[in-house]
């Protein structure tokens, strides 16, 4: 079994680099390089978790194990499966992207942007690799203050009522959770999720518990009702920030429901899953319909975030009801699949939506769609990269939007056909608002004199673009190395679902 | 009838108040052939004098679960008693530190500020140190007789005599509660010594005291209370941290509160452990009551004085969250949480005093509009007090939010959790206004920020800051040292 520093190093190395940059702070150009070093640094640091990853071995992998606290048994722990590794590398990849593109955009207090993003990456990775409780909540909850500084110094005009409600709305969603952790601690006497997750709970813990848990998490991934922060803080937030939230840290919302929920709360998960699935099909129609509506690019996307992380909870909490009372362990791992593989693909795709509406930003500063018109005229490259993106937003096959959806969906019908057709209305709406904004956008006369002098992509854009473009089609084409990272973790998952505790 | 015997060896335990007292008294002498311009040979003078004593105080702790008693149980030296007086000096010291330029610059720098404020500390020193209840009076008048002078210290302002005279009229008033609760715990029991009220206080359903005790302990709980300032007992803390020169504030929130949290360990477990089920439910009320009003009322301040006034009063009903549960590991919990408001609190005070020049107080949130653009280091420095007094990881103040939730789950008490929890979110949106003054809005005036030019000043900040993020990764020591100091205390 591998065994090393390496996450140690993933967490640090950025957070550490976020210092540096504030040291070096006068002059913006070093920030830049010098954030671009430390995030390619990381980046290439977290391409051996990957290859040194071993299906066959324990669930965790480069564990690192630490006595943090120990008048409370909390741990300095640290260990991934193939998920976190998944979501790891995505984070690492799109912090790159991010400082890549915010090279030029980003004119004031460069050093300060640049270090909370790294600071920013530190934390999502710490997220991820956490196997203490305790441990994850301070990375779950550290990560807040750089993205509220992010979207309150760097925003749009009303970014400081949208940063405010972001952080303070997952704040409170949180916090609840942490009364779960310390209620568990009392039950097991340490914060390992390992012993959690074998704790003996009674039906009406349970149910408590996974009320906390899903507070938490519903807000943060986000889904319908508790989603409304997201539009105002991806608006408002500059791109990068966008990219950032869209891309990871709404998938810590669906990684703790991996990590926390399901092996912790299996049959209040079970239990209650209806109420999950019932809010999943809500975000996947209605959010879409809201999407169709919308005038504002980035609030579009925003809102089509939320109905595509409905494929995920709702991959997860189908996967419950297929393995204990389908008994089709089978379904359940293809749900589960599906829903890690959407959130992997949703990474790349939102990231890529929201760094294309970033160019479009960058050239004529506003965001609304009527402003734009015949894009495709003046940016041919770039309207090139855009229709590719859609079209994996609107989930067509060849580019990995498609891969995971058609999983869940595929998976949600061998529970109930109703579900399963009630999840494929995002082919259509999906469809109708993504094809949508791309008519209006990119496509028909040049709207406007101004859009008229549009310049295309510049070489920095080109990369960011491309790098994106890159992923969407390999794992459209290719999900196995993806599937394969994953599956180990995920048939654990389903075999944990099995369990009953109560 | 108890015998009184004086044993030399007495004093050798109470050693670090008999050297503080002598500097003290050495000081007063000094200070009175010194020109106003060499008041700084008394502030380091008063600086040696608390190394000094924090020296003597740790050299010569008991061992971990030991106590010393001198005097007929009069003075104890236990655990609890070093751990809250090395913090009772080092925050004095950094109202030294912090307080000097302040103070010179509003021609406040005189010899009475170093001597009422060592007087204090002695006071504190030997509040946290009582074994009976006579010392604990006596501490507690020497602690609060000061702690009036120093709020009217600028004597010719109106708002800080008012704040004085609300502080001595209120304080007064809980003296003298306490007194008429200590007089029914002594007429209860017969003795006046903690431990042994604690040994024969009769609270079972046939005792014949049961009423008296019961009364005595209200009032006891009400001379705490309003010692700490939990509602409703906290009419004067906004009007005197207001009032009082910002020093002085500092003072109040910082040493004053670690003294006024002894002083409830000491009468209520010390004294009254035996009655715990029955002061458990009043704490909780005190609690809920304070969490309610300090987070609520702060919302509407303007003024950042007044803000971190009632968001005292929010922290004090986290800190009662940790006596509820009347273990060890609660106490622990409660100390650990006031170490770190006081830490806290010296930062948050610090900035302001930072900020404040000659004539111009920068008191109300306004002033500190843009400070990222205008001195970012300190503006980082204020965001991570803000962060930590709310209680976001990975800050002390998180930690600290933890571990007394944790003695209250304990406890049983899971609906106190959910509503300190509840009252810490309402608490969240003050203090990220702060933050969101000091690094989104654009600066009233663009100037860069004059700083004092006293450069202990700046570091001690800065390192206090700083601390504030090394605590929240490495809390572990200083919760290994409250759990040691509550060490066998069944």
């Amino acid at each position: 079994m591998p065994s090393s520093h390496l996450l140690s190093l993933l967490i640090w190395l950025p957070i550490l680099g976020a210092i540096a940059v504030l040291v070096v702070g006068r002059s913006a150009n070093a920030a830049r390089w010098l954030s671009l070093l430390v995030a390619l640094a990381t980046f290439a640091l977290s391409i051996p978790l990957w290859t040194g990853y071993q299906p066959g071995g324990p669930s965790m992998q480069f564990v690192e194990n630490l006595a943090w606290i120990p008048a409370i048994k909390a741990n300095y722990a640290l260990g991934v499966d193939g998920i976190a590794i998944a979501l790891i590398v995505l984070t690492a990849f799109t912090s790159v992207l991010v400082i890549l593109g915010s090279w030029g955009p980003i004119e004031k207090r460069v050093s300060q942007y640049m270090a909370a993003m790294l600071a920013l990456e530190g934390l999502l990775v710490g997220v991820f690799a956490a196997t203490d409780a305790l441990l994850f909540y301070v990375f779950f909850e550290g990560m807040l203050i750089p993205m509220f500084i992010i979207i309150g110094i760097w925003g749009g005009p009303r970014r400081v009522y949208a940063t405010l409600k972001f952080f303070i709305y997952t704040f409170l969603g949180s916090i609840f959770m942490l009364v779960g952790l310390i209620y568990l601690h009392m039950k097991t006497g340490d914060f390992a999720l390992a012993s959690f997750a074998r704790a003996g709970l009674g039906e009406k813990e349970q149910a408590w518990l996974f009320f906390a848990f899903l507070i938490a998490f519903a807000i943060k991934v986000p889904m319908w009702p508790v989603h409304t922060w997201l539009p105002d803080a991806h608006v408002e937030a500059p791109t990068g920030g966008s990219v950032i939230l869209a891309a990871i840290m709404l998938k810590v919302g669906g990684y703790g429901f991996v990590r926390f929920s399901l092996p912790i709360t299996p049959d209040a998960s079970q239990a209650y899953a209806w109420v999950v699935i019932a809010m999943s099909l809500i975000a996947i129609i209605y959010i879409g319909y809201v999407a169709l509506v919308q005038e504002d690019m980035k609030k579009l996307i925003a809102y089509s975030s939320i109905a595509h992380m409905g494929f995920v909870t709702l991959g997860l909490f189908i996967a419950l009801a297929l393995v204990r009372t389908g008994g089709n362990p089978l379904g359940a791992r293809l749900a589960v699949q599906g829903a890690m593989v959407q959130m992997i693909s949703h990474g790349f795709v939102s990231g890529a939506m929201f760094s294309c509406i970033g160019v479009m930003y960058d050239r004529l500063h506003t965001r609304m769609i009527r402003d734009y018109g015949g894009v495709a005229n003046v940016m041919p490259w770039f309207a090139a990269f855009m229709v590719l993106f859609a079209m994996a937003n609107c989930g067509l096959p060849g580019t990995s939007g498609f891969v995971g959806e058609f999983m869940v969906i595929l998976a949600a019908f061998q529970d109930s056909p109703l579900i399963a057709l009630l999840a494929a209305f995002t082919l259509i709406i999906g469809a109708a608002y993504t094809l949508w904004l791309v008519k209006r956008v990119i496509f028909g006369e040049v709207g406007n004199d101004k859009v008229a002098k549009m310049q295309d992509l510049d070489a920095r854009e080109w990369i960011v673009l491309g790098a994106f473009a890159a992923a969407v089609l390999f794992f459209g084409v290719y999900p196995k190395p993806l599937t394969d990272l994953m599956e180990p973790a995920v048939l654990q998952l389903v075999q944990q679902l099995g369990m009953a505790k109560a | 009838m108890i015998e009184m015997n004086f044993n030399p060896n007495d004093l050798l335990v109470m050693l670090p108040e008999i050297v503080l007292l002598g500097a003290t008294c050495v000081i007063l002498l000094v200070d009175l052939f010194l020109k106003p311009t060499q008041r700084d040979v008394t502030h380091w003078l008063s600086l040696l004098a608390l190394v000094a004593a924090g020296v003597l105080v740790w050299r010569d702790a008991p061992a971990q679960g030991q106590a010393l008693a001198a005097f007929n149980g009069m003075f104890l030296r236990d655990g609890v008693a070093t751990v809250l007086k090395l913090f009772v000096l080092l925050t004095t010291g950094l109202v030294f530190v912090y307080g000097r330029d302040y103070l010179r610059e509003r021609r406040l720098l005189v010899g009475e500020f170093y001597l009422l404020l060592l007087f204090a500390t002695l006071g504190m020193m030997l509040l946290v140190s009582a074994g009976s209840l006579v010392t604990v009076y006596l501490g507690l008048e020497l602690l609060t007789l000061s702690s009036y002078a120093l709020v009217a210290l600028n004597r010719d302002s109106a708002v800080s005599s008012e704040a004085a005279i609300k502080y001595f009229v209120l304080g007064a008033l809980a003296s003298g509660l306490l007194l008429y609760g200590m007089s029914m715990v002594y007429g209860a029991t017969g003795t006046l010594d903690l431990a042994k009220i604690h040994a024969v206080a009769d609270f079972s359903a046939g005792s014949p005291h049961r009423t008296l005790l019961a009364f005595g302990l209200v009032f006891l709980v009400i001379g705490a209370a309003f010692k700490l300032g939990a509602a409703p007992f906290h009419m004067w803390l906004p009007d005197v941290y207001q009032g009082a020169p910002t020093a002085v504030t500092l003072f109040v929130g910082s040493g004053s509160k670690l003294a006024a949290f002894g002083m409830t360990y000491r009468l209520l477990e010390g004294a009254m452990g035996g009655m715990h089920p029955s002061w458990t439910p009043m704490l909780a009320v005190l609690a809920v009551l304070s969490l309610a009003i300090g987070n609520v009322f702060a919302i509407a301040q303007s003024n950042l004085k007044r803000m971190l006034a009632y968001s005292t009063i929010s922290h004090v009903g986290f800190l009662l969250l940790g006596f509820v549960g009347g273990t060890p590991s609660g106490y622990a919990a409660a100390m650990f949480y006031i170490i770190s408001y006081a830490l806290m609190a010296t930062v948050a005070f610090g900035t302001i005093m930072l900020l404040a020049r000659a004539g111009f107080e920068a008191e109300e949130i306004d002033d500190f509009k843009g400070l990222n653009q205008r001195n970012p280091w300190y503006a980082g420095v204020m965001a991570i007090a803000m962060f930590s007094l709310a209680g976001v990881p990975p800050l002390f103040g998180f930690f600290a939010k933890v571990m007394v939730l944790k003695a209250a789950i304990d406890a049983g008490q899971l609906w106190l959790a959910i509503v300190a929890i509840v009252f810490a979110i309402v608490g969240l949106y003050y203090y990220l206004r702060v933050v969101k003054v000091m690094y989104f809005d654009a600066p009233q005036d663009d100037a860069p920020l004059a700083l004092p030019g006293d450069r202990s000043f700046r570091w001690a900040l800065s390192i206090n800051g700083l601390a504030l993020l090394a605590l929240g990764i490495a809390w572990s020591p200083l919760l290994e040292l409250c759990n040691g100091a509550f060490a066998g205390i069944r």
